[in-house]
This record gives C-alpha cells, sequence and structure tokens, in this order.
C-alpha cells in the first residue's frame, strides 16, 4: 500500500467558494486572482493558543493550488505557527490548542477521524534549521518510502534518484549517495532536505524560513528549485526576506502580532498595499 | 598594592592554577595506585635472586629479600641512624613453619649468591629453598648429587606436569560427564517419581545406564589410581641450606629454577610463563597459589550477562520516562528517585538480591521446573544470573540518566524532520532518535560496567565463592549454567589478602589479582569505547 505514488483525484464536492463567499475580507480586496484558482487549503477562523498565550487571532485564507504563497512579518508574527499548523505538527508542542477549521481538499485536517501521519505524508515540510538526518544521502532520501512500506531496492532507488533530480541535487551528488549527508554544504543539505520531503510525494510543501542560513547563490538555487517545483504541488513558504517573498512567490500574507493584516497577490502587496502597516513594513520603516 | 592583589585575582591567573593543581592532583593520585599495583603485580613473575645468609651464631638463611627497615626505637649514641633488619622470604613452610624471618643485619657476617641453589614451586607447602641431595626411582639411585640431580630434573618435572593434566582431564572431563549424566538420570527418574510413576520402562531403562555409568566411574578411578600412583614413581630428597632434609614425590614438583644461574633471557622466558600461568590457570592452595582463571572468567562473564540485561531495561525506562510519561510532577519524583537509587549503598542490593532473586523468584522457579532437584536448590541459591541480575538493579540507574540526557541532546529538529514525514512517534525514535541516543547510551553502560566490576558487597550475598567447581560455562547442554555459583576477582582479593592463612605469602597474589581487576576494567571500557566510537562514526559517517 503506497500513500505516496498516486494521489486519488481531487473530489470537487466541497463548496469552498461558497463557504467563502465575497464577504471574507481577505479575499475581498479587488479583482485579484484567487478566485479563479482552485483552493488547496482554506484556513477558517483559526485561533492558536500556546497555554494560556495567544499566537494567532481568527485568520482566515485561501492557499490555492499550484501556486507559492509567502507569509511574511516580523519575527514572532505568528507565521511560522500557522505554517506549523497546517501540517500539524503543533499538535508535538504541549499546551497548545487550535480553534477554527483548517480544509485541506476540504477535509477539516483537524477533525478527529484524520490520519495524522497520512495528512503529513501529503504536507511535507522543510525546516529552518536545515535537518538532515545523520545517516547517508540516499537513508535520508529513502527514509520516508521506507516508512511508508517500500521495501523493494530498485523502487527505493528510483524515487531517490527522482526525488533528488526534483531537488536539484542529483547531479551533484549522485556519486555519493553512501556517504553521509552531513558532508553536504549547507545549500546542498537543505536541497537534500526538500528531496528528502519529496520522496513522500506530497501534495503541498511547507517551508520555514529554508534559506535563513544559506548564502545567496545556494538561496537563489532554492528559489529557483521552487519555482520549478510549483507545477507538481502548492507551495506555502516563510520568510523574513522581503526580497525573496518579492521574487519567489505568487501570493503573500503579512502577519502582525498574531493577526494576518493584509492577504493578495505578491505584486499587490509590494507595491501597492491596502493596509498602511503592511506598507510599513514592506517600504522598512519598522520590522 | 591592594589593587595589585585584586588585579591579580580578577585576572584569572590563580584560578587557573588551582584548576591546574586539583587536576594534577587527581593525576598523581591516579598514577600512584596504578603505579603501585604494577610495580608490585608485576614484580612478582619475575624470578628473584636467592641470598644465602650466615648468621653470628653458625645457622644460615636461604630466600629471598623481600624489604629491609631501621628496627623501630633502635636508635642509640653509637648509631643514631639504628640498626637494620631485612625481611627473607625462606618458604620451606613445611619445615620451619613461617615463609617469612626478619634477620637483624648486625647478626648477619656473610652473603652470597650460590649458582647452585634451586627454588621448587611445589603444590603444597609452598616454595622450597635449598639444594637437590638425591633423586630416586624406586630404589634405585638416579642422580646422588645437587648438579647432576639438576640435569635429570627437567624432563621428570615435564612428565609429572603432563600426568597431573591428564589427571585434570580424567577428573574434570571424564569424571565431569560421568557424573553429569547420572545426575541427570537420576534426575529423570525423580520427576518420574513425583508424577506418581514408580514402575515403567523408562525408569529400568535410566537405572541400568546409572548402573553402566557407575562402572565407567569406578574404571575412570582406577586409572586415576593408577596415575596417581605414577606421580610417586620418583623421590626427591632434598636439603635446606642447614642440611635439613626432605623428603618428596616428584608429583609434587611444579617447576625447578635456578635463578641466580639464570639470564635476563631466561628470567623474561620465565617471567612470561608465570605470567600465563596465572591467567590460565586453576588456582591451588585456598587460592593463595596456581592462577585465577576462573575469577577473571566469573568477572567477564558477570558483566556480559549484567549488561545485556540492564541496558535494554534502562534504555526502556528512560524513553518511557522522556517521550511518552507526562512531564510533570510524578515523573520528576521518579527522577529524583532514580537518582538516589544509584546511592544507595551496594550491600543493600546485595540483600534485596539474596531476598528477592535467589528466594523469591529462584525459589519459585525451582519449584516450578526443578522440582526433581529439590530439597537441593537449583535456582533458589546464589548463582551467577542472580549476582548479575542484582548489579543490573544496581547500575540500571546510571543507565537511565545517560539515555535520558542523550535523549535530551538530540535535536528537536530530528523529531520534527521525520515526524513531518509522516512517521509516528514510535517510527521517528526507533530510527532516527535511536540511533542517535546509541553512543550516549553506550556511554551509560560504560559507567555501569566500571560500577559493576568493581563491586564485591552484593555479590557476595548473590552467588559468588571462594572456589567454584565449575566454570559457569561448559560443554553439557545447555552450555550457559545461570544457575551455578561463580569466583569474581574482587571476591579474590578480599579472600586471598584477609581470609587466607598465611596472609604475608598471598600478599604479591593479591596485587596481582588487582592488577588483572584493573585490567579487566579497563578492558572492558575500551571495548565498549571502541563500539561508542563506531556508533559515533557510523552516524556521522554513513553505511547503508
Amino acid at each position: 500500500m503506497s500513500p505516496v505514488i498516486d494521489k486519488p483525484p481531487q473530489a470537487e464536492q466541497t463548496p469552498i467558494r461558497h463557504t467563502h463567499s465575497m464577504d471574507e475580507p481577505m479575499l475581498s480586496s479587488s479583482e485579484h486572482a484567487n478566485h479563479h484558482l482552485d483552493p488547496k487549503i482554506v484556513v477558517e477562523d483559526v485561533h492558536f493558543f500556546y497555554g494560556e498565550k495567544q499566537a494567532l487571532f481568527k485568520i482566515n485564507l485561501v492557499i490555492p493550488k499550484h501556486k507559492i504563497t509567502a507569509f511574511i512579518g516580523p519575527s514572532g508574527c505568528g507565521k511560522s505557527t500557522l505554517l506549523r499548523c497546517l501540517n500539524r505538527l503543533n499538535d508535538l508542542v504541549e499546551g497548545t490548542r487550535v480553534d477554527g477549521r483548517i480544509l485541506m481538499d476540504g477535509m477539516n485536517i483537524y477533525d478527529p477521524s484524520v490520519d495524522i501521519t497520512d495528512l503529513r505524508t501529503k504536507v511535507g515540510m522543510v525546516f529552518q534549521k536545515i535537518n538532515p538526518f545523520p545517516k547517508s544521502i540516499y537513508q535520508n532520501v529513502a527514509y520516508g518510502p521506507q516508512l511508508h512500506g517500500m521495501r523493494r531496492r530498485s523502487d527505493l532507488d528510483d524515487i531517490v534518484e527522482k526525488s533528488m533530480q526534483g531537488a536539484g541535487l542529483w547531479e551533484e551528488a549522485k556519486d555519493r549517495l553512501h556517504q553521509s549527508a552531513l558532508g553536504l554544504s549547507g545549500g546542498q543539505q537543505q536541497r537534500l532536505c526538500i528531496a528528502r520531503a519529496l520522496a513522500v510525494n506530497p501534495e503541498v510543501l511547507l517551508l520555514d524560513e529554508p534559506c535563513s542560513a544559506l548564502d545567496p547563490i545556494s538561496t537563489a538555487k532554492i528559489e529557483e528549485l521552487l519555482h520549478s517545483l510549483k507545477h507538481q504541488l502548492t507551495v506555502v513558504i516563510v520568510t523574513h526576506n522581503m526580497q525573496q517573498a518579492s521574487r519567489v512567490s505568487d501570493l503573500t500574507g503579512f502577519f502582525l502580532l498574531g493577526e494576518l493584516i493584509e492577504y493578495d497577490d505578491t505584486k499587490a502587496i509590494f507595491t501597492n498595499p491596502s493596509d498602511r502597516r503592511t506598507e510599513d513594513y514592506v517600504t522598512g520603516r519598522f520590522g | 598594592m591592594r589593587q595589585a592583589f585584586n588585579k591579580f585575582l580578577s585576572s584569572g591567573t590563580l584560578f587557573v592554577w588551582l584548576c591546574g593543581a586539583a587536576v594534577a592532583m587527581s593525576l598523581l593520585m591516579v598514577g600512584g595506585i596504578l603505579l603501585l599495583i604494577m610495580v608490585n603485580g608485576l614484580g612478582f613473575f619475575w624470578p628473584h635472586t636467592i641470598s644465602e645468609m650466615t648468621l653470628k651464631d653458625g645457622t644460615r638463611l636461604l630466600g629471598e629479600i623481600q624489604g629491609q627497615e631501621v628496627i623501630p626505637n633502635s636508635m642509640t649514641p653509637e648509631s643514631p641512624e639504628g640498626k637494620t633488619r631485612i625481611r627473607m622470604k625462606i618458604g620451606n613452610r613445611d619445615l620451619y613453619g613461617l615463609d617469612f624471618q626478619w634477620v637483624d643485619e648486625e647478626d648477619i657476617v656473610a652473603r652470597s649468591t650460590p649458582q647452585d641453589v634451586v627454588v621448587f614451586e611445589r603444590r603444597e607447602w609452598g616454595n622450597f629453598y635449598g639444594r637437590i641431595q638425591q633423586v630416586t626411582q624406586g630404589d634405585m639411585v638416579m642422580a646422588s648429587d645437587n648438579n647432576q640431580a639438576w640435569k635429570i630434573l627437567p624432563p621428570l618435572i615435564e612428565q609429572v606436569n603432563q600426568l597431573h593434566e591428564d589427571i585434570d582431564v580424567i577428573q574434570r572431563v571424564e569424571i565431569g560427564d560421568i557424573n553429569h549424566d547420572m545426575e541427570q538420570a537420576r534426575l529423570k527418574i525423580q520427576a518420574l517419581h513425583i508424577k506418581g510413576i514408580s514402575q515403567s520402562p523408562e525408569i529400568v531403562e535410566r537405572e541400568a545406564t546409572i548402573q553402566r555409568l557407575e562402572i565407567q566411574y569406578q574404571q575412570q578411578v582406577e586409572t586415576l589410581r593408577q596415575l596417581d600412583a605414577r606421580l610417586a614413581d620418583y623421590t626427591l630428597t632434598l636439603v635446606d641450606t642447614n642440611g635439613r632434609e626432605k623428603s618428596l614425590p616428584l608429583g609434587q614438583i611444579v617447576e625447578a629454577l635456578r635463578p641466580n644461574d639464570m639470564g635476563v633471557g631466561a628470567k623474561c622466558l620465565t617471567y612470561l610463563h608465570n605470567f600465563w600461568t596465572v591467567l590460565s590457570d586453576e588456582p591451588r592452595e585456598a587460592n593463595t597459589e596456581g592462577g585465577i582463571f576462573p575469577a577473571i572468567f566469573g568477572t567477564v562473564m558477570m558483566v556480559f550477562i549484567m549488561s545485556i540485561a540492564v541496558v535494554p531495561f534502562g534504555v526502556l525506562a528512560a524513553f518511557y520516562l522522556k517521550e511518552y510519561a507526562r512531564q510533570g510532577a510524578v515523573v520528576r519524583i521518579v527522577r529524583i528517585a532514580v537518582n538516589n537509587l544509584a546511592g544507595v549503598p551496594s550491600i543493600v542490593f546485595g540483600v534485596f538480591g539474596l531476598g528477592f532473586f535467589v528466594y523469591a523468584v529462584g525459589g519459585t522457579v525451582d519449584q516450578l521446573f526443578y522440582p526433581e532437584a529439590l530439597p537441593n536448590p537449583t535456582f533458589g541459591t546464589g548463582g551467577i544470573l542472580w549476582a548479575s541480575l542484582t548489579l543490573a538493579l544496581m547500575t540500571v540507574p546510571v543507565v537511565i540518566v545517560a539515555t535520558e540526557e542523550s535523549l535530551s541532546a538530540v535535536p528537536r529538529e530530528y523529531r520534527e524532520g521525520s515526524i513531518a514525514l509522516g512517521a509516528t512517534k514510535f517510527e521517528s525514535m526507533w530510527r532516527v532518535i535511536l540511533p542517535c541516543a546509541m553512543p550516549g547510551i553506550l556511554t551509560g553502560l560504560i559507567l555501569a560496567v566500571a560500577r559493576a566490576t568493581g563491586e564485591v558487597a552484593p555479590l557476595m550475598l548473590t552467588g559468588v565463592v571462594k572456589l567454584a567447581p565449575a566454570l559457569p560455562l561448559d560443554f553439557h547442554f545447555p552450555f550457559v549454567h545461570l544457575d551455578r555459583k561463580f569466583m569474581h576477582l574482587g571476591f579474590h582479593i578480599y579472600d586471598v589478602g584477609f581470609q587466607s592463612p598465611n596472609v604475608e605469602a598471598a600478599k604479591p597474589m593479591v596485587y596481582v589479582t588487582t592488577l588483572i581487576l584493573v585490567m579487566v576494567v579497563i578492558m572492558l571500557n575500551m571495548t565498549a569505547i571502541a563500539l561508542r566510537n563506531r556508533m559515533k562514526k557510523k552516524f556521522k559517517g554513513a553505511a547503508v
């Protein structure tokens, strides 16, 4: 049984567009493109708490399929928290609580009936702190497929090659597949993490400041990679770097103190923001 | 001035010196104890020069000089330094009653180191220092003076040693096998009796077996008797330096040396030979002579069994405490309790082991599985399994603490990375976290082994003996005999050093045993460290 290879055709049974009607503030601004796009993830009235402390306040947004969505904002604004809600990684932190709904292909991912490992297989993640496992390059990429029951060596070889090609790492590392992943350079390690995430064939890829520890050249490679990936999957990226957001993303959400201030086409956010605070931030007046 | 002093203080130079001094002090003490053990332990194997002293009253002494000291309260105006005396090992316990004697140096009128004196290592009564008067075979005199006898002696000694080896094989292996088979047959019959069967073809068959074995046993005993008689084929008549004669069968001799006539090369060979003998032989003479092989074997085997028990146990407990248990007051209390457990005196664990493992568990096991052997206990008495488990219990806190710490040291990113790929918590732990924590777990094992190897008190209650009749590992099914009592180097030190009738003569043995115990600890630790380094490399580097 291999949930990773073939995605079931997405049933269009949920009337997302209707529930998310025009009165939603984040989608109502002007004639922008979201409406014509297939929504992949819909965040509805999400509040998030770390114990007593509330970290997200009534977040509503729609992440469209095959687009790159960027979350920007100053440190502590909740953008990473929201990202980690999308694959329920926050469940690992004790004392956290989520209110509201997050729908992926119309299914609430916080529904008790959801198989959480299945969800996380569909929603891959790449972290700020580059974290290849202390194993060989091959073992790193094969880790996910092996978890999901792939045992045949030839299948694994194929998927490792495919994923590493997808992450643009194959040519550089194919001769040293069985050497330690920790021997790679920082940028290569991060691309390995992307390859590792791709190996389970996710539908969504979350990236939490993936380039914050990388030099400009490695950063450029990863940005390039994201562009090529968006044809296969939906990408959500959290970044501190506004240039990066403007370079790679199709849509951008600006967060401040746990609230989503503005969510629009990246172009609109950076050239013609509708909120004063967004303008202050993107022009570098604060944050 | 004051300012300068303050500046000196705040510069930290003083602190650096203090730290350095602390390190130096520790090294000095560790080095000192190792040196003491090494010098005394390694010196034991060296063939020492034999001195012959002639005293004022005309008597003579022959032996090894072992030390010199100033006689207490002997300082007089004429000799402000005081008089000195020498301690000599004169051996010949059967003649003199004592192995050692103090000689005042002013009583000595002549000293020499004659080439022709012979040191005999004997199977009883310790060493003999003297000369050979004659060697006879029955009534036939084969050699009638010291030098002539010395020439014909080596092959004869080899012969008797071979005889002893043959006897040993018969006693241990042949008769051992017969006894084992007889015991098995007897137990089978007993088991049938317990079931209420008193008449069956099986019983008849087993009884026939016992009779057959009994005949075999008698044959072996006869062979043994013949071999024993051959040990007395040759008679050796020795004289001590004062001319007292002593006759003994050649079978009593283990080795004869003329240390004063030996070159450095020959001494080195003897040294290595002696060293090997100690490592590989069984003990003799209430453990004060011969080898310590069973003790080495027992120690190592006990540590292995303990490791096999303690690692899974401690690691599982630590995983639960760290990964699954809800972090709160209860876990904190458990953790404190575990840490305190590490500080409980080992004798307390020994008493617990005796009460719980030996009597409660062992007694129950006996009733359930070995009823035919009762009232003789099988597991209901001290044994290597119970001793190992007691030590495992004693060292489990160390492993728990080390494992918990190494689990904490695994970066959170590894967990999250694995979880984010759709792994369950268990899969992440098994495939990512456990390998990463492995070096830390092995560190815990190293500490546990170091502590367990040197522990004696709990063993004395749970299975260590002065002299074990058989090793806990042999060729009889099931090969590993966890119920057997065993010997242990630490207990051996205590026993030889403080419980033997002739403590002074046993002193070298104590040092040797100590040295070997230290070496065993170091070797066990090295093994674990090598394993850890390999793992570290493996998880840093890679292999599929």
